[in-house]
C-alpha cells in the first residue's frame, strides 16, 4: 500500500544534500554515466565486429587527407587537428566555470566564447571529413576501402565510422547549442542576478564529456 | 567566493586553490604531451605496416601503450577537468563503481567476436552435397 505523504512535503527541502552538490550537478553526472554506456555500447559493438574479422581497412591508409591539401599522403593529420581543437575548447571551458567561480561574468563571457568557436571549429572539420569521405564512395552501407590484407572488406567499417562519429558529432551540436544559450543568459546577467554560476558548471560537464568520448572515439577509429 | 549562498544543501564548499588556473595549465600540458605521444607512436605503427615483414606482437604492444595512454588522458578529463577529483568520495564512488561493468562488457564481447571469427575460419561442411543444395552456400 502506498505510503501517505502530505501535500506540499519537500523532500529535498530542508536537508543537505548527502553528495555535498545540488540536485542538477548530480543528476549531469548521471545523466554522463548512462550516456557513456551508450557510447560504451557503439564502440564495444564495433570492436566485436572488427573482432570477427579476418582483416579490416587501415585507418592510416582511409584517413590520409587534409583540406586545401588533395592528393598528399598525410595519415593521422587532420584528426589530430581535430582532436587538438576539442581539447583546447576544454581547456576554454574549465577556464569559463574558473571564472563562474569568481563570480566574474566578463570571464564566464570570454570563455565561454572561445568554446563555442572551439565547438563550431571542430563541427566545420567534421563536416569536411564527412563530405570528403563521401565524395571518395563511402557512407552507410557503401565501403570503398579495402582491407589492409588487400581483400574487399565487409560495409561494418564505414557504417559504425559514420554512425559513431555521427552520435558524437550530434553530441558536439547540442553541447554547441547548450554553450550559446549559456552564452545568452550570461550576457543578460541570469547567473549575476542568481548569485551563482553553477548552470556554466553543467554545462561544462556536458561539454568535457563530449572531449571525453572523442578521446576514445580517436582512440578506436584513427589509431588502433 | 561567497556564490553558494543561496544553496543549503551544499555543505563544504570547494578551496579556491583547487581551481587554480596553475593546475589547469598543467593538465592542459599533459593532455598535449599524451597526444603527441599516442601519436608518434600512432606513426610507428603506420612506418611498420609499411616495412617488409611486419611484426604482429609489436604492433599489438604498441596499440597496448596508446590505450593505457588514452585511459590516462580519460582520468585527467574526468578529474580535474570535470572536477570529479574534487567531489566527496560517495559521489566519486556511484559515478566510478558502475563503470566497472566495462571491464566485463569489453572482455565478453571482443572475446566472442574472436571466437565466432575462429569458428568460421576453422568451419568445415561435412555433407558436402547439403552445402552444395543451398543457393548461396549457407554458411560465410
Amino acid at each position: 500500500m502506498e505510503q501517505a505523504v502530505p501535500a506540499g512535503h519537500k523532500w529535498w527541502g530542508g536537508g543537505k544534500s548527502p553528495f555535498n552538490v545540488e540536485y542538477g550537478k548530480l543528476m549531469m553526472w548521471y545523466f554522463l554515466m548512462s550516456d557513456a554506456f551508450t557510447f560504451g555500447a557503439f564502440l564495444i559493438s564495433y570492436g566485436t565486429i572488427r573482432f570477427s574479422s579476418n582483416s579490416w581497412p587501415d585507418p592510416n591508409e582511409v584517413f590520409n587527407s587534409f583540406p586545401g591539401l588533395e592528393g598528399m599522403n598525410l595519415p593521422l593529420a587532420f584528426v589530430s587537428l581535430m582532436t587538438f581543437i576539442l581539447i583546447v575548447s576544454s581547456v576554454t571551458m574549465v577556464l569559463a566555470v574558473h571564472e563562474g567561480h569568481h563570480n566574474n561574468r566578463k570571464g564566464v563571457q570570454k570563455w565561454l566564447a572561445w568554446t563555442i568557436v572551439g565547438g563550431i571549429a571542430f563541427l566545420a572539420c567534421q563536416a569536411w571529413e564527412w563530405t570528403h569521405l563521401h565524395h571518395q564512395g563511402a557512407w552507410w552501407g557503401r565501403n570503398p576501402f579495402p582491407n589492409a590484407d588487400g581483400t574487399v572488406a565487409h560495409t561494418g567499417f564505414a557504417n559504425y565510422f559514420f554512425t559513431i562519429t555521427g552520435f558524437h558529432g550530434f553530441h558536439v551540436l547540442s553541447g554547441v547549442v547548450i554553450n550559446i544559450i549559456a552564452y545568452i543568459m550570461t550576457l543578460q546577467g541570469v547567473f549575476e542576478r542568481r548569485g551563482h554560476y553553477l548552470m556554466i558548471e553543467k554545462v561544462g560537464l556536458y561539454w568535457h564529456f563530449v572531449d571525453l568520448v572523442w578521446v576514445f572515439v580517436f582512440l578506436c577509429f584513427y589509431l588502433i | 567566493m561567497e556564490q553558494h549562498n543561496s544553496l543549503s544543501e551544499v555543505s563544504f564548499h570547494h578551496e579556491p586553490a583547487q581551481d587554480s588556473v596553475k593546475r589547469i595549465i598543467r593538465t592542459t600540458v599533459i593532455l598535449s604531451v599524451i597526444t603527441i605521444i599516442e601519436l608518434a607512436l600512432g606513426f610507428w605503427i603506420y612506418e611498420i605496416h609499411k616495412g617488409a615483414n611486419p611484426s604482429a606482437g609489436l604492433v599489438l604492444g604498441i596499440k597496448g601503450v596508446i590505450i593505457i595512454l588514452s585511459l590516462a588522458k580519460a582520468f585527467y578529463i574526468v578529474s580535474i577537468f570535470m572536477h570529479l577529483g574534487d567531489e566527496i568520495r560517495n559521489l566519486i564512488m556511484t559515478i566510478v563503481v558502475p563503470l566497472l561493468l566495462f571491464v566485463w562488457f569489453i572482455i565478453a564481447f571482443l572475446a566472442d567476436g574472436n571466437s565466432w571469427k575462429n569458428l568460421r575460419n576453422e568451419y568445415k561442411p561435412k555433407d558436402a552435397v547439403k552445402q552444395e543444395q543451398t543457393p548461396h552456400g549457407g554458411g560465410h
